[in-house]
């Protein structure tokens, strides 16, 4: 029984030890006067305590409290990050099984998708979003082109994983399935996709903290006022007054990174059932 | 001549993509304004190279100055975890759910610590992306020599301090090359992404920026093909001191 | 025990010859040999003979450059296509994922069977290699022993009437595999299959077969057949009788006959088999 808390344990442990080593260093900064490597004071570090209080008042004046405006920014941020990740999943994985069947296509097109991870995706992130908004149905404006740069950033992982996992059964097993003179198709449900399994959670796992991390970053440019991104962008122009609301929003979107985690982990060791190694 | 064959597929895709986006452009006549054909993007590039160079070499040393504190910090963090094995091993899981957190959010609050002009700001974000996933490597190469060696290695009366050096380190360097190759990566885009929120003026992401708000989309598309090659850049460079350094890896 | 002419071959190779295009070798040249129903066959030799080729050729994994073969009367690839015998390899290959009894179901599946009939013959199987509490079990929680049975009920879950085994007990220890060969004579005596055997122990091959196919290597070829009468059924006392020593002494001895092809690695290879 003891086994199954000692995750969460741990976590626990590393959180109050990471608070107690914040009010530490705060403590002994701000006695010492110390100015390296930043100065060190109630805004550049807020205490702990005061970030916790901000979430239970009002940013603003008649407004709810913090923490359910900020709730809301979160569901509104995950909802880009989520359809970005399902619909870059799904892209990826058609991909990498198209390209598995042909080694001229893998030939032509894999440079380009190793490649493309050198590109700072990330910074073309608000000219897509000003691209695409516009080409968007109505409903799907806004949030829709955010979720497009989440779809983006998981696409490429996915396809290039996904594809290394089907190319990676077993020589053995598959001469076993020649023996059963196994149709292409039969092959690939049966063979190569539960062997790529491991290799595609590994790359969802990374999908989904990129995908809130695009989505964060995408809803900058067009101010877009209902996710964690703009939440972000305003609390710094107030920041050398309320320190602690950016502090909060932080926080939440540390939160949804890990959350997205946690969950595609959940699905893994739901999906595979053996137990999944812990890949960074 | 078997090499050119096996490239020759990945040059005809690139010219074919080329040419297609060029020639759309060109007919289309339309999203000239936002996404503008090669020829204008490389033309640009060079034109406007002395705005766009020295930008994107400021905005690469930020990058470089996090890549090399980040990874520095996380090789000798994950050193001394390492040592004590249980810690690790326990730690683990909240590393690895560390590195799910959206650094870039952090990016406005380093610019308050650093001042929002200065580069160090920038380097604090390029660093903490890097540090992460250096530290979980490298620990993890760490913790993954084989147990067979370290029996070896205690038949021989080796102390610590030698398995170290003669087992545990060796064993690690590949993971610690893979990690670095993903932080080589990031440095550059935190360096670029975290000037979006506020940067000097002649730093490559205010210049993006800038560009793109003014509707000069050729421009904001050259210096992202600035960024890329300096991230490119950078990757290649630990390629190179990887493969100095692993010459007796097979893989 | 010998093949009668009315009861036609299950497997028939006329001339077969094998050259590797890479490195020039001739795995196997002018091979003639002649299968019946029931036999078990095993193929013996040092590396470098081609018994692991000759029997990939009988399974259609690898195409002869020569020769004519036919498998239950037809040519190799339909018999592979008719699915008309099943193969054990030196590594299990098990699914990781599948459970004990979806492993042994996977040619079932591949035939289109529907689900009860499927767990009905898995139970079978199951019972058959005794491993009946496993099904639910997965690969990794088993002894490679283990894991070997349920390569061999997998095998016969489709009841093919050929059963083809690359050194299929040669990863294991030797206890295991000495009571493993009992349990495979005794699914053979209820099945009936007709079995190529591949393996480099001659006790092993003696203890199982019906017939030795002794094999030299540079370039593949048959050396000799040594017919083994035995009695049955063959148990643990049988590896002590003098008839069994006396045969094994004749397999050797065919097979250090064509010692001028040996390497010395390969007749100590022999020699530490008893």
């Amino acid at each position: 029984m003891f086994d199954r808390l000692r995750v969460p344990a741990t976590v626990v442990a590393a959180l109050l030890a990471l608070v107690g080593l914040w009010e530490l260093y705060h403590w002994v900064w701000t006695t010492t006067g110390w100015t390296w490597p930043f100065v060190v004071n109630d805004t550049s570090m807020p205490h702990v305590w005061t970030i916790i209080k901000a979430f239970g008042q009002p940013a603003q004046v008649n407004q709810p409290s913090l923490i359910v405006v900020l709730l809301h920014k979160t569901a509104f941020t995950a909802k880009e990050a989520a359809a970005g990740f399902g619909v870059g999943a799904v892209i990826g994985f058609v991909l990498a099984v198209l390209l598995v069947h042909s080694r001229l296509l893998q030939r032509g097109f894999l440079p380009y998708i190793v490649a493309s991870q050198t590109v700072p995706i990330l910074a073309i992130a608000p000219m897509v979003v000003v691209w695409v908004n516009p080409k968007l149905p109505g409903p799907l404006q806004g949030w829709g082109a955010v979720a497009v740069i989440a779809t983006y950033l998981t696409f490429f992982p996915v396809a290039i994983n996904t594809l290394r996992g089907l190319q990676a059964a077993d020589p053995r097993a598959l001469e076993l399935m020649r023996t059963y003179a196994a149709s292409r198709r039969a092959v690939l449900w049966k063979l190569r996709v539960p062997s790529s399994l491991p290799y595609l959670f590994s790359a969802l796992r990374l999908s989904a903290t990129v995908s809130v991390v695009g989505a964060i970053i995408g809803e900058l440019p067009t101010g877009l006022q209902n996710g964690l991104g703009g939440a972000i962008f305003n609390f710094n122009q107030y920041y050398s007054i309320e320190p602690q609301e950016l502090w909060a929003t932080n926080v939440i979107a540390a939160l949804l990174g890990i959350a997205f985690f946690v969950l595609v982990v959940l699905a893994e060791k739901a999906v595979v059932q053996r137990s999944p190694e812990y890949v960074a | 001549m078997k090499r050119i064959g096996e490239w020759l597929p990945a040059l005809v895709v690139f010219v074919l993509v080329v040419g297609l986006w060029e020639a759309l452009v060109r007919a289309l006549h339309v999203h000239q304004f936002l996404l503008p054909k090669p020829s204008t993007i490389i033309r640009v590039f060079w034109t406007d190279r002395h705005t766009l160079w020295p930008a994107g070499w400021y905005t690469f040393k930020e990058a470089l100055g996090g890549f090399a504190i980040g990874s520095g910090l996380g090789i000798l963090a994950a050193t001394l975890v390492g040592r004590f094995r249980t810690l690790g091993k326990a730690l683990m899981p909240v590393f690895i759910a560390a590195n799910a957190i959206p650094i870039i959010a952090f990016a406005p609050i380093f610019g308050a610590w650093f001042n929002p002009i200065s580069p160090h700001s920038k380097m604090a974000v390029a660093g903490v992306l890097c540090f992460l996933p250096v530290m979980v490597n490298t620990l993890r190469g760490l913790q993954s020599a084989k147990p067979r060696q370290i029996e070896l290695m205690r038949s021989y009366a080796a102390n610590e301090l030698e398995i170290w050096r003669r087992v545990r380190v060796p064993t690690a360097l590949p993971f610690v090359f893979t990690a670095l190759k993903v932080a080589s990566v990031l440095a550059m885009i935190g360096a670029i992404v975290g000037e979006y929120f506020g940067g000097a003026l002649n730093a490559l992401g205010v210049v993006i920026n800038n560009a793109a708000d003014v509707f000069q989309f050729d421009v904001a598309w050259a210096g992202i093909l600035v960024a890329s090659l300096l991230g490119i850049a950078l990757y290649g460079a630990v390629v190179a001191a990887e493969r100095i350094v692993l010459r007796w890896s097979p893989s | 025990m010998s093949s009668a002419a009315a009861i036609p071959a299950v497997v028939r190779l006329e001339h077969v010859t094998k050259t590797f295009p890479r490195g020039n070798v001739t795995a196997l040249q002018d091979i003639d040999l002649e299968l019946a129903p029931g036999e078990f066959v095993s193929l013996i030799g040092p590396s470098g003979c081609g018994k692991s080729t000759l029997l990939r050729v009988i399974g259609d994994l690898v195409e002869p450059s020569g020769g004519v073969i036919s498998v239950n009367g037809k040519s190799a690839r339909q018999a592979r296509e008719d699915g008309d015998y099943g193969i054990v390899f030196q590594e299990a290959v098990l699914f990781d994922w599948r459970t004990v009894a979806r492993n042994i179901a996977l040619p079932l599946e591949m035939l289109g069977w529907d689900r009860d009939r499927r767990r009905a013959r898995v139970r079978e199987m199951l019972e058959l290699v005794e491993l009946s509490g496993f099904g639910d079990h997965h690969p990794w929680q088993l002894s490679g022993g283990m894991q070997q049975r349920v390569a061999i009920a997998r095998a016969l879950a489709f009841e093919p009437a050929l059963l083809l085994m690359d050194e299929p007990f040669g990863a294991l220890d030797e206890m295991t595999r000495e009571r493993l060969n009992l349990e495979l004579l005794s699914i053979w005596e209820k099945t009936g299959n007709t079995v190529v055997f591949v393996t480099h122990s001659i006790s092993e091959a003696v203890f199982l077969s019906t017939r030795v196919v002794v094999m030299s290597p540079r370039p593949g070829r048959v050396a000799g057949i040594v017919e083994i009468d035995l009695p049955t059924p063959r148990t643990a006392e049988t590896r002590d009788s003098p008839m069994f020593f006396a045969l094994v002494t004749r397999v050797r001895e065919l097979l250090r006959s064509r010692g001028e092809h040996l390497l010395p690695e390969e007749e100590e290879l022999l020699e530490a088999d008893r």
